[in-house]
C-alpha cells in the first residue's frame, strides 16, 4: 500500500513538474544557423563571474542595448575567477542556442581559445570585453581598457603629487600571473619612472583582487617597514584593504596612494580621503559597442577588428597641473555599480 | 553493493529496493530531467547537444571514480581536483619544455599516482582521517601548482594531451569524443574490478565494517592503500580528460572540482559512512548535474538558482537514503 502511494506521488510530481516546465517558461531562442547577415542579433555574454559588481554592470548594460536594439540577449559566466571549464561550458550552450555573437570576458587570455575558435569556425563573431586575449588575434575584435595606460595614469598621478620626492612604493597586486594584473603593475612603473629591479619599491604582495587578502598582506608589509610615501592598488577593494591597514598604522597622511576601476564605492572612497586617485574604466561602453557591433553583424555580416580602448579616466579631487583628471562629482555620475 | 537482506518470501520494500540499487534513484532522476528539458526546450533534445552535455561531465564524472573508490572505504577525498591541476601543469610544463606527449602524460599521472601514495600511507600508517589529510594536501597542492607555474596559465599544443577532446567520431549520429569513450571504458573496468573481483568485495568490507574485514582475513590497510593508489591513478587520466576540454593548464582552474566530485558521488546514491554506493550511480550522478546545468540555462534560469537547485537536489538524494535505512532497520 504505501509502496504504491509512493510511486504515485513520484509520477504525479514528475507530471506536474513536465507541465509547468512546458507552460510557464521563457524560451530564449531556437537552435539554427549561427553566421550573421540578413538576421536578427542573437548576443550571448560570458563575464568571469555573475556576482562581481563589475560583471553585473557589464550584463545589465550589454541587456539594455540588447534591449534597446531588438537583439535577444542571454549572459552566461564561469562560477569563479578561473573557471576555464564553466567559460567552455558556457560558450558551447550558447552556440547550442544559436548565438551568432558571443561577447566574452575571458577568465585567463588562453584559456577559452580553443572553444572561441570552434565558435569563429562555426561563424560566430567573438568579441573579448574587458580582457585581451593572447593572441588578440584569437577573437574578432577586443573592446577594452587599456589596461597598461590605465596603470601608467596612475604612476604620473603619483609621481606628480610626490613632486620630486624619491618614492618609497608599497605595490598591492592582484593575480600573480594575470595578463590585466601584468599590464597595470608595469604601466605604473612606467608612469611612476622605476623598474621591478628599483630599490624603491619597498615592499610587494599580491592578493587576488581581494580586500581583506590586501589587508593582511599590507599589514605583514608594514611590520617591515613603515617608511613609505607611495602605494600602488590593482583594484579598488584591495585598496580600502590596504587602507584599513594603513589607518590602523597611522599612516596614510604621509603617502599618496592610487587605484583602479571607477566603482562608484571607490570613487567615494576618493571623495572621502581614502586614496588621492582611482583610474576609472567605462564597462558600459564596453557592453554597448560590443552589442552594436553584434547588430551590426547580423543586419549586414560586417564585423569590426583589431583593439578598441574603451578608454580610462584618473579621478581625483586634488587634482595636479600636467596630469589630466576629474573630480569626484564627474567621477560619481560616471561610475559603474550601485550610486 | 547490496547490503539489505530480505527476509523469506516478502516482497521488498521501497526502501529496501533503493539500498539494493542504489543507482535506481539518480536514474530516475536523471530521466524526469531530461524528459522535462526535452519538453520545455527545442535545443536539448538534440544529438550534437545530448553528446556535448556527457562531454561537459567529463572532468567531474572521472574525478568521481577515484572519489567513489574513497568513499566507499568511508574516507574522502577534497584534494582530487588540486592533485588534478598540479598533473595538468606537470604535463603542459613538460611539453613546453620539450618533452614528449607521452612521456608528459605519464609523468603526469606518477604525480598524482604518488600524491594518492602519501595520501594513502597517511591515512593507513598513522591513521589520520582523510579528511584531515586532503584537507591539508588541498592547500598544499594548490599552493604547489601556483609556485610551479607561477601563476601563469600553460596553453597547450600537443596533440596527444588535447587528443580527448579533439577527436571524434559518430555513433549512431552522435559525436563521440574519445574522451567519453575512455571514461566509458573506466567506468565498465572499475565496475567489473568493485562487483566481480576479490579486491572489490574487500573495498566494500573494509567501508562497511573494518574491524569484521580484517578478523575474516582481509588486509585492510593494503585494501586502503591500494583504494588511493587507483584513485591516484583516475586523478591523473582526470587531468588529460581536463586538457582534452581545455587545452590550458591552468592553475586557478577547478576550485571546485573536489565538491562537484563529491555531489556527484553522493547524488548516486553512495554513503559517506562507507560501504555502499556503485560505480554506476556515480555515472548518473555526474550526468544529472551536467543535465540540470545545460538544461536549465537553455531555460535562462539564473546560474546562482542553478546552484540552489543542485544543492536541494543533493540533501534530497540524502534524504532519500536516511527513508531507505529507516525502511531497512
Amino acid at each position: 500500500m504505501r509502496q504504491r502511494s509512493l510511486l504515485a506521488l513520484t509520477l504525479a510530481a514528475a507530471v506536474a513538474a513536465t507541465s509547468v516546465g512546458a507552460c510557464t517558461v521563457e524560451r530564449h531562442w531556437g537552435g539554427g544557423s549561427n553566421a550573421g547577415g540578413g538576421g536578427k542579433a542573437k548576443v550571448g555574454l560570458v563575464t568571469k563571474t555573475d556576482t562581481n559588481p563589475y560583471f553585473v554592470e557589464l550584463r545589465a548594460a550589454a541587456k539594455a542595448a540588447a534591449e534597446a536594439n531588438g537583439a535577444e540577449f542571454n549572459a552566461l559566466a564561469g562560477q569563479f575567477d578561473g573557471d576555464n571549464d564553466g567559460q567552455v561550458r558556457a560558450i558551447e550552450n550558447l552556440m547550442q542556442q544559436g548565438a551568432n555573437t558571443i561577447l566574452i570576458t575571458p577568465s585567463s587570455s588562453t584559456g577559452v581559445l580553443d572553444a572561441i575558435d570552434r565558435a569563429r569556425k562555426a561563424g560566430v563573431l567573438v568579441i573579448a570585453l574587458d580582457t585581451a586575449t593572447e593572441p588578440d588575434t584569437a577573437v574578432d575584435a577586443t573592446f577594452a581598457t587599456d589596461n597598461f595606460e590605465a596603470g601608467r595614469q596612475q604612476g604620473a598621478y603619483v609621481k606628480a603629487v610626490l613632486a620630486g620626492k624619491p618614492p618609497k612604493l608599497f605595490m598591492v597586486d592582484g593575480t600573480a600571473g594575470s595578463t590585466v594584473d601584468t599590464q597595470r603593475h608595469t604601466g605604473f612603473l612606467k608612469g611612476i619612472g622605476l623598474t621591478d629591479a628599483s630599490p624603491e619599491i619597498k615592499g610587494k604582495t599580491p592578493a587576488n583582487g581581494d580586500q581583506s587578502l590586501a589587508q593582511q598582506g599590507v599589514e605583514n608589509l608594514l611590520q617591515r617597514t613603515t617608511d613609505i610615501n607611495a602605494v600602488y592598488t590593482m583594484n579598488e577593494p584591495m585598496g580600502r584593504g590596504t587602507y584599513a591597514a594603513l589607518q590602523a598604522r597611522g599612516l596614510v597622511n604621509q603617502l599618496v596612494m592610487g587605484s583602479i576601476d571607477g566603482g562608484c564605492e571607490g570613487v567615494k572612497n576618493v571623495r572621502d580621503g581614502q586614496y588621492a586617485a582611482t583610474v576609472m574604466q567605462f564597462p558600459k561602453k564596453m557592453a554597448e559597442q560590443g552589442v552594436l557591433a553584434a547588430v551590426e553583424y547580423a543586419k549586414t555580416g560586417k564585423k569590426p577588428s583589431g583593439f578598441v580602448n574603451t578608454g580610462s579616466a584618473v579621478i581625483t579631487d586634488k587634482p595636479i597641473p600636467g596630469v589630466e583628471s576629474q573630480d569626484t562629482k564627474w567621477g560619481l555620475e560616471n561610475c559603474w555599480g550601485t550610486k | 553493493m547490496a547490503t539489505a537482506t530480505l527476509k523469506g518470501n516478502e516482497r521488498p520494500t521501497i526502501g529496501e529496493f533503493f539500498l539494493r540499487a542504489p543507482a535506481v534513484g539518480p536514474a530516475l532522476a536523471l530521466l524526469v530531467a531530461i524528459v522535462v528539458f526535452s519538453l520545455s526546450t527545442d535545443t536539448f533534445l538534440d544529438l550534437d547537444n545530448l553528446s556535448l552535455v556527457v562531454q561537459q561531465s567529463l572532468v567531474v564524472g572521472t574525478l568521481a571514480l577515484g572519489q567513489t573508490l574513497i568513499i566507499l572505504t568511508a574516507g574522502i577525498d577534497l584534494a582530487n581536483a588540486a592533485a588534478m591541476v598540479l598533473a595538468t601543469l606537470i604535463m603542459a610544463k613538460l611539453v613546453v619544455g620539450g618533452v614528449s606527449g607521452i612521456w608528459a602524460l605519464l609523468l603526469g599521472i606518477v604525480a598524482t599516482v604518488v600524491i594518492g601514495m602519501v595520501t594513502g600511507s597517511l591515512v593507513t600508517r598513522i591513521k589520520l582521517p582523510p579528511f584531515i589529510v586532503t584537507l591539508g594536501l588541498l592547500t598544499v597542492l594548490t599552493a604547489a601548482a601556483k609556485l610551479f607555474a607561477s601563476g601563469q596559465a600553460v596553453p597547450v599544443a600537443d596533440s596527444l594531451l588535447k587528443w580527448l577532446g579533439t577527436r571524434r567520431y559518430l555513433f549512431g549520429g552522435i559525436p563521440i569524443t574519445y574522451g567519453m569513450t575512455l571514461a566509458l571504458l573506466m567506468y565498465l573496468a572499475l565496475w567489473y574490478a568493485l562487483t566481480r573481483t576479490p579486491w572489490g568485495k574487500h573495498v566494500y568490507a573494509v567501508g562497511n565494517a573494518p574491524e569484521s574485514a580484517r578478523l575474516s582475513g582481509i588486509k585492510v590497510n593494503r585494501t586502503i592503500l591500494s583504494v588511493y593508489i587507483v584513485a591516484g591513478v583516475i586523478v591523473g587520466i582526470a587531468a588529460w580528460q581536463a586538457l582534452g576540454r581545455v587545452p590550458n593548464a591552468d592553475p586557478n582552474a577547478f576550485q571546485l572540482g573536489n565538491l562537484d566530485s563529491i555531489t556527484a558521488v553522493v547524488l548516486g546514491g553512495a554513503s559517506l559512512f562507507g560501504g555502499r554506493g556503485s560505480v554506476l550511480g556515480t555515472m548518473m550522478g555526474a550526468l544529472v548535474v551536467a543535465v540540470l546545468r545545460s538544461g536549465l540555462t537553455q531555460l535562462g534560469v539564473d546560474a546562482l538558482y542553478q546552484d540552489v537547485a543542485t544543492g536541494a537536489l543533493l540533501i534530497g538524494a540524502v534524504c532519500v537514503d536516511r527513508f531507505a535505512r529507516r525502511q531497512q532497520s
